[in-house]
């Protein structure tokens, strides 16, 4: 008897323990954050982080993912689909909002002070019928970087236009292997069959007068001229200027070769900046960066709008925390650490004037130019069918680049198959 | 527990070996029910419902409510405007047949290559040697090795700036510049070969150890005092009866290459020319939204492993009954 009521009390007695840990981990939640891990994003996360958990007494952690944004879609979708818990906050990639809108909370009334600081057009990338999806983060548009040494060295200019680059790239690799620098290529970019390939190629077609494969209004616009034309002088690319492995290099491949010191010119995200200059880099110091090129004739480049945002999880168990961390992810704190540390571009527009970051990151003022004439990808047109204009695009794109039929043959077809997975509307 | 017992005893005096059998029969039943429940809902549950929702318009974003549409996932005919008729659906996409084409051309290639270096493998391993044990366990790390892993590890090798292999290749003299093998169209399904064959000729070699080691010694020895010659004694006795165990290993190996996905999908997701029967459906399920699409060819590609297996066992069985009566 006397065993069963010390029994009965030590259970009790665990019980309320138990009940107290409860009661104290409803306050400080521990959330789980996924995103892609490109370059140094875990670290990255980590200093950011580290003084909104200082303030809340919440806790975060970093579930890494593949840096291939098709890899991550893929794994979300399975986990959004399956109304896993586990995940409180997603890294969103800015074309997901029209195909995730329904899983995520609406973050409208939540940051009704801090969507008016960003980028009108960001925040409306994210907004999918009147629901704020995401709030953004950190906003990409590619640059070319190019060698100022290699250059100056044998006397070519910067190049303005595709076909400038493709000359000067050539000049420099043959001049370059002549002096026994037999690794050397001219130009390095992201032809892997994958959404990368996309942004690559729309900023060809675009810079050449030639649409943005989808037009907004949701017609169908790749088969014309100018397109063809810009697929046809990037086919000339792989085995001249840029190594033949190219059709299969993601961000960080062309990163390798291009930080490695062997390339002349590359085409990549702010990311690469930073870690450029870092100091394993062998490039440190000897590099800088302008917008991309036009082509065809045609007077004005393009920049392929990238950029991630953070949406809250509508099956997350810590919404209250989460959307606390979003906000502070989104704030100008937190973007302007990213950009000093990450050299992301910020998408509050009042950053670009801060003067901390004019001096750690001077690079960061000028990329409002690219930024101004960035081009979004027509994930908005085609809503749910987007991962497969995409992927259709790419594929086209990639055959072409390899020498699987002509770019006017493969962009007729590719109009076909767009029309009839258009149907009769998006 | 007694009164059970009692009862039994009891419906025993009724008609005794019969009893015994039922009884039997529900031990044998009691002890199997955990296994064929657990069977029915990691095996059976997820087949039916993905033979289900071949039959719906599913979507991911919508699991639950999807209706039934009948074949129109596998073929459907529509009628334009004008009066042509077009056809719709899996069992004509293009895409899928190039896929099914994929698969079975990798299969075939890929298992031929490892029965017959698994068998070369296993006779070595079968000699006796020193140090035989040390080399058994060697041999079956690259089978120990995560496909995700070593796919990945492979994916590097064959990096055609950084990559080891083409490193050799170039230093041995046999190319002037790296080779870009798993971005090429003619050398993508190459590579995924060589990486599936380096993985899985262990695992064959393993299975081919078992059935060399089920052969009584002493018909060996008979053909040795006969004086056979070497050679002889392989296509007539080892061969012979290591059949069976050949068998059983190349069905292993086909059912597991006919579902290939994961090393594909490491190492060449995108290319047209190594994509395979998987790897689109999986496209299908999820990246495209067209979850009842992409359903309706993981159900084909069951069906189609089910024809192979079962007439690979059947022509199986006819060849060793013909045996059998010579």
């Amino acid at each position: 008897m006397s065993r069963f009521v010390t029994n009965a009390s030590l259970s009790s007695a665990a019980a309320a323990a138990v009940l107290a840990v409860g009661t104290t981990a409803g306050s400080a939640a521990d959330l789980k954050y996924v995103s892609g891990a490109v370059g140094n994003a875990v670290e990255v996360f980590r200093t950011l982080v580290e003084p909104w958990e200082a303030e809340t007494g919440h806790t975060v952690s970093l579930v890494p993912m593949p840096a291939s944004t098709t890899d991550q879609f893929g794994q979300y979708r399975l986990w959004l689909a399956a109304r896993n818990s586990d995940i409180d906050i997603y890294q969103t990639d800015v074309i997901w909002a029209p195909q995730l809108a329904d899983q995520f909370i609406d973050l409208g009334s939540h940051a009704e002070d801090l969507a008016p600081l960003h980028f009108p057009s960001i925040i409306e990338s994210q907004t999918v019928n009147g629901k704020l999806v995401a709030l953004p983060i950190f906003t990409d548009a590619p640059a070319l970087y190019y060698r100022k040494d290699l250059l100056e060295k044998h006397g070519q200019p910067v190049p303005s236009t595709w076909e400038q680059l493709t000359e000067v790239a050539q000049i420099v690799q043959d001049a370059e292997r002549a002096d026994g620098n037999n690794d050397i290529w001219g130009f390095v970019w992201q032809g892997n069959a994958y959404e990368g390939l996309t942004c690559d190629a729309l900023e060809w077609v675009k810079s050449f007068g030639g649409g943005q494969i989808v037009e907004p209004d949701g017609t169908i616009s790749i088969n014309n001229e100018n397109a063809i034309a810009a697929l046809e002088l990037a086919a000339t690319w792989p085995g001249t200027i840029s190594p033949p492995g190219v059709l299969a290099y993601q961000e960080e491949e062309a990163r390798g070769v291009w930080q490695t010191g062997n390339a002349v010119f590359m085409r990549n995200w702010p990311y690469a900046y930073s870690l450029g200059n870092g100091d394993d880099s062998a490039v440190k110091g000897l590099f800088d960066v302008t917008t991309l090129p036009t082509g065809g004739g045609h007077d004005t480049s393009a920049a392929t709008l990238g950029g991630w945002n953070v949406a809250v999880s509508k099956y997350s168990e810590n919404q209250e925390a989460a959307i606390s961390l979003a906000r502070y992810l989104a704030g100008p704190e937190a973007q302007k650490t990213r950009t000093l540390v990450a050299s992301n571009l910020p998408t509050i527009i009042e950053l670009y004037d801060d003067d901390d970051i004019a001096m750690e990151q001077p690079i960061i003022p000028r990329w409002k130019d690219v930024f101004l004439q960035a081009v979004p990808r027509p994930s908005a047109p085609t809503k749910v069918k987007y991962n497969e204009v995409s992927a259709k695009f790419w594929s086209a794109v990639h055959n072409t680049l390899s020498g699987d039929g002509t770019a006017a043959e493969n962009l007729e077809l590719l109009e076909f198959e767009l029309e009839e997975l258009k149907g009769d509307a998006w | 527990m007694r009164s059970d017992i009692t009862r039994a005893k009891h419906h025993g005096s009724g008609g005794g070996e019969l009893s015994l059998e039922a009884q039997r029969r529900r031990a044998a039943f009691l002890f199997l029910a955990p296994m064929i429940l657990a069977l029915f809902f990691v095996a059976a549950w997820p087949l039916l419902r993905t033979i289900y929702f071949s039959f719906t318009n599913t979507s991911l974003t919508n699991l639950y409510g999807g209706e039934w549409i009948g074949f129109d996932n596998y073929l459907q005919r529509r009628e334009l405007s004008s009066g042509r008729v077009v056809w719709r659906g899996t069992l004509v996409d293009p895409a899928w047949w190039n896929a099914v084409w994929n698969t079975v051309w990798f299969s075939v290639v890929s298992v031929l290559f490892e029965t017959v270096l698994g068998l070369m493998v296993a006779l070595v391993l079968n000699a006796e040697f020193k140090g035989r044990g040390l080399v058994r366990a060697a041999i079956l790390i690259p089978w120990a090795i995560p496909t995700i892993v070593s796919a990945k590890m492979w994916a590097w090798m064959l990096n055609d700036q950084f990559g080891i292999l083409n490193d050799m290749l170039i230093k041995l003299g046999f190319i002037e510049r790296g080779i870009a093998w798993t971005a090429s169209i003619d050398t993508a399904m190459t590579a995924v070969l060589i990486v599936d064959i380096w993985k899985t000729t262990p695992f064959m070699a393993l299975l081919c150890l078992a059935g060399l080691q089920m052969i009584p010694r002493d018909i060996y020895e008979a053909a040795r005092i006969d004086g056979v010659h070497p050679f002889k004694v392989f296509w007539k006795i080892t061969l012979p009866l290591v059949r069976p165990a050949l068998m059983v290993a190349v069905i292993f190996r086909m059912l597991d290459a006919l579902r290939v996905f994961d090393l594909i999908y490491v190492l060449t997701p995108n290319s047209k020319a190594t994509k395979t029967m998987s790897v689109i459906s999986r496209e299908n399920l999820i990246d495209f939204d067209k979850f009842a699409y992409g359903s309706a060819q993981s159900t084909l590609l069951f069906a189609i492993i089910a024809i192979f297996v079962s007439l690979y066992i059947w022509l199986g069985k006819v060849d060793l009954s013909g045996e059998a009566n010579r």
